[in-house]
């Protein structure tokens, strides 16, 4: 049988699920997933899967309870979907902000971290390692972790921790180990992959939490359910307050996480459009002569190849080399995307759209001064989409604000400093002449 | 299923000696001496590492050495014309990882890469993040122009997983003497002995790696019942520190062939001390 061949059973085998289902059973989504490691994590993948069957799927031991119960009152469920008086009035569209910069942590990242720490207790797993980007999936894995009682290591680029220093900080506060990763440019990518080596050590008792849809399944299947509960929420709230469902869904999309939580649950309803918006940096064109992609736009400027794990869309040269990704968010900042938005863009169910840093800079400083809340450099993506496009969307849109940017206020001083941004605050008078 | 007659000569008699350099480490020219002088040292196969840019599977020293390589210019084209300007006599394998042999394809899927690799004198694959659930297309691909494909079994690899990699290799099977990544060690786990007990019932020959990096490790493990030895990092490192301290090409491939001789040697210890404990047993 030819590779075209086996693609085509694939498709209709497993891909065609309804939307929350789909990968659960093989983790192929059409050509995309799969488990691709090294021999020595194949036992702990297998593990994994069979224990994302009985506690997840299954509900067995009542961990489906017990997660939700933590979730609600360690984490702060449910979050609100709030009406946006003046973006809604400004765009002449009614906007609604899915409030996921107020679960605990400041993040969505803690629906998964904690869903994955409260499932490797129930593994009897002694130890939890992860990687960070942004640190936002740092912070969250370190507050499950002590929450839960777990002795915690993760991995984060040098890079990354000089742009993040706040949430170094928070996860040394909540007692885990960071340890730098100098390897590459020292971002997400490289920190992804040093997390597989020390997993690959230390299968035996220790759980990888890995922080987006990426990686071999069953962790986008499973990332993806954890976080579900974005959309689970979401999708309710806005009938009971709208009386009907959004027309439009938008999200910032660097692995995915926030992106496939908040459009697992609308994937069905097909007249709602769901809008991925990805990292455009400072160009959409790669410099395949240096390996450098000036942007994280892996949905938009990607093509398919295998990384960490899965078969997916990815950053990379001619040779298959995977390229240094670029984004003023640490948080969109990796040459991959998760193996379901990249089936779901195919499928044109999911649509594509790439915001640049100046854009997103603007989208930043909008949603702190016209709505008192201050974004993720990552969420502030979606608000630049918002502004450039509102005229394309329908009468009601439901934006993630996926996390807030207290984090991230270092990085926007400076950010915003090289630039002419047109609404941000004059800071000339405070610098005492610097 | 392929079975190069280059690969089956490297195990038919004594055990084999099976190192692993990172081509174009640190310069393509530097790199041809030293593949050169492990065969002078008695290498039976040679693993010919083509970097990937994202290597999970391998420690520090060989992540390094994947680095300096691509640093200075490899790509999959320049791998292989340096294949096929090597003068050896060892069998070649090409180690890499799935998605450049997937990219060279251009869409078509991983054929494209096995032809060019047959045609570059290459005679198996090991690609260490490919299990053989994923790995029916290279391996009708590798059937179709006579590579062998070749697994790596971990001390954890039991059972079904067992059962189906053993259908699916040839050539001989990779046995990981530990867990963890690629990396020299100062001792010889005793998950190795386990697990060639594991593979006793299976006819391919087991070659040993992860950690070998003294005559003496290769005589134990050789000792222990391995057809064959396979050393990366210790081999990766004397380049390494030819790097670190400026030493000539010529120097450090005289240490490559020394430290190839000792290794290959105890190999050699180890099955005459194995033979003749069967022939008084
Ligand atoms: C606030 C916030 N939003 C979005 C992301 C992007 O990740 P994902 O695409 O997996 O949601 C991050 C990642 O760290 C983040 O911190």
């Amino acid at each position: 049988m030819s590779e075209t061949d086996t693609r085509t059973t694939e498709e209709t085998e497993t891909a065609r699920r309804p939307g929350r289902e789909r990968g659960r059973d093989d983790g192929k989504f059409g050509r995309y997933g799969g488990q691709y490691v090294p021999e020595a994590l194949m036992p702990a993948i297998e593990e994994l899967t069979d224990a994302y069957e009985r506690y997840v799927l299954n509900n067995e031991d009542g961990f489906m309870e017990e997660f939700r119960e933590r979730l609600a009152d360690f984490g702060g469920r449910p979050t609100p979907l709030q009406r946006a008086d003046r973006l809604s009035e400004r765009y002449d569209t009614e906007v609604y902000l899915k409030r996921e910069d107020l679960l605990h942590g400041g993040a969505h990242k803690l629906n998964n971290a904690l869903g994955q720490v409260l499932l490797a207790k129930y593994m009897g797993k002694e130890r939890i390692i992860a990687e960070t980007g942004a640190g936002q999936h740092g912070t969250a894995t370190a507050m499950a972790a002590a929450h839960l009682d777990m002795p915690c290591t993760i991995y984060m680029g040098e890079r990354d921790i000089n742009r993040q220093r706040p949430n170094v900080f928070r996860m040394k506060l909540n007692g885990s180990e960071v340890k730098p990763v100098t390897t590459g440019r020292g971002t997400l990518k490289e920190a992804i992959s040093e997390t597989m080596r020390d997993w690959a050590e230390t299968v035996e008792d220790t759980h990888y939490v890995i922080g987006s849809i990426v990686g071999p399944h069953p962790f986008p299947v499973m990332v993806r359910d954890f976080q579900a509960v974005i959309s689970e929420e979401a999708r309710e709230q806005a009938i009971e307050k709208t009386g009907g469902l959004p027309t439009d869904v938008v999200a910032c999309a660097g692995g995915g996480s926030n992106t496939m939580g908040t459009f697992a649950h609308f994937v069905d309803d097909e007249d709602v459009a769901l809008h991925a918006v990805e990292a455009g940096g400072s160009t959409l064109e790669v410099d395949e002569e240096a390996g450098v992609a000036p942007n994280s736009a892996s949905l938009f400027a990607g093509e398919e190849g295998v990384l960490h794990g899965a078969r997916t869309k990815l950053l990379q040269d001619s040779d298959g080399q995977i390229m240094e990704s670029h984004s003023v968010s640490s948080g969109l900042d990796y040459a991959g995307v998760g193996p379901e938005l990249a089936y779901l863009v195919d499928e044109e169910r999911v649509d594509p759209v790439a915001v640049d840093d100046d854009a997103a800079l603007e989208g930043f400083h909008r949603l702190s001064n016209t709505e008192g809340i201050i974004p993720a450099l990552e969420t502030a993506h979606a608000f630049g989409y918002l502004e450039a496009h509102h005229e394309d969307l329908g009468e009601r849109v439901v934006v993630n604000v996926s996390g807030r940017g207290d984090k991230d206020l270092d990085a926007a001083i400076e950010e915003t400093d090289q630039r002419d941004v047109a609404n941000a605050p004059d800071m000339s008078m405070f610098t005492g002449g610097m | 299923m392929a079975n190069s007659d280059a690969l089956d000569a490297a195990f038919a008699d004594g055990p084999a000696y099976v190192p692993y350099l990172v081509v174009g480490d640190p310069d393509y020219e530097s790199s041809t001496a030293y593949v050169e002088a492990l065969d002078r040292g008695g290498a039976d196969v040679i693993e010919l590492g083509l970097p990937f840019s994202e290597p999970i599977a391998e420690g520090s020293t060989i992540q390094e050495a994947l680095v300096r390589s691509l640093d200075a210019g490899m790509t999959p084209d320049r791998f292989f014309a340096f294949a096929e300007d090597l003068e050896v006599d060892a069998a070649l394998v090409c180690m890499t990882y799935y998605n450049l042999i997937y990219q060279y394809g251009k869409g078509e899927g991983p054929r494209p890469f096995v032809e060019r690799a047959a045609a570059a004198g290459i005679q198996g694959l090991v690609v260490p993040d490919l299990p053989a659930e994923e790995a029916d297309p290279l391996r009708e691909a590798c059937d179709e122009f006579g590579l062998d494909l070749i697994f790596i079994v971990a001390p954890t690899t039991r059972g079904d997983r067992l059962d189906r990699m053993m259908a699916n290799v040839s050539g001989y099977v990779y046995v990981q003497a530990r867990l963890g990544t690629t990396g020299a060690r100062d001792d010889v786990s005793d998950q190795t002995t386990a697990s060639l007990d594991r593979l006793g019932g299976y006819d391919v020959p087991k070659a040993v790696g992860f950690g070998i990096s003294t005559g003496d490790h290769a005589e134990r493990i050789v000792a222990g019942g391995a057809d064959g030895i396979i050393v990366g990092s210790a081999l990766v490192d004397v380049v390494a520190e030819g790097v670190a301290e400026d030493l000539s090409t010529a120097e450090v491939a005289d240490r490559l062939e020394a430290l190839s001789r000792e290794l290959k040697q105890g190999a050699e210890r180890g099955h005459r001390s194995r033979t003749g404990t069967v022939e008084s047993a």
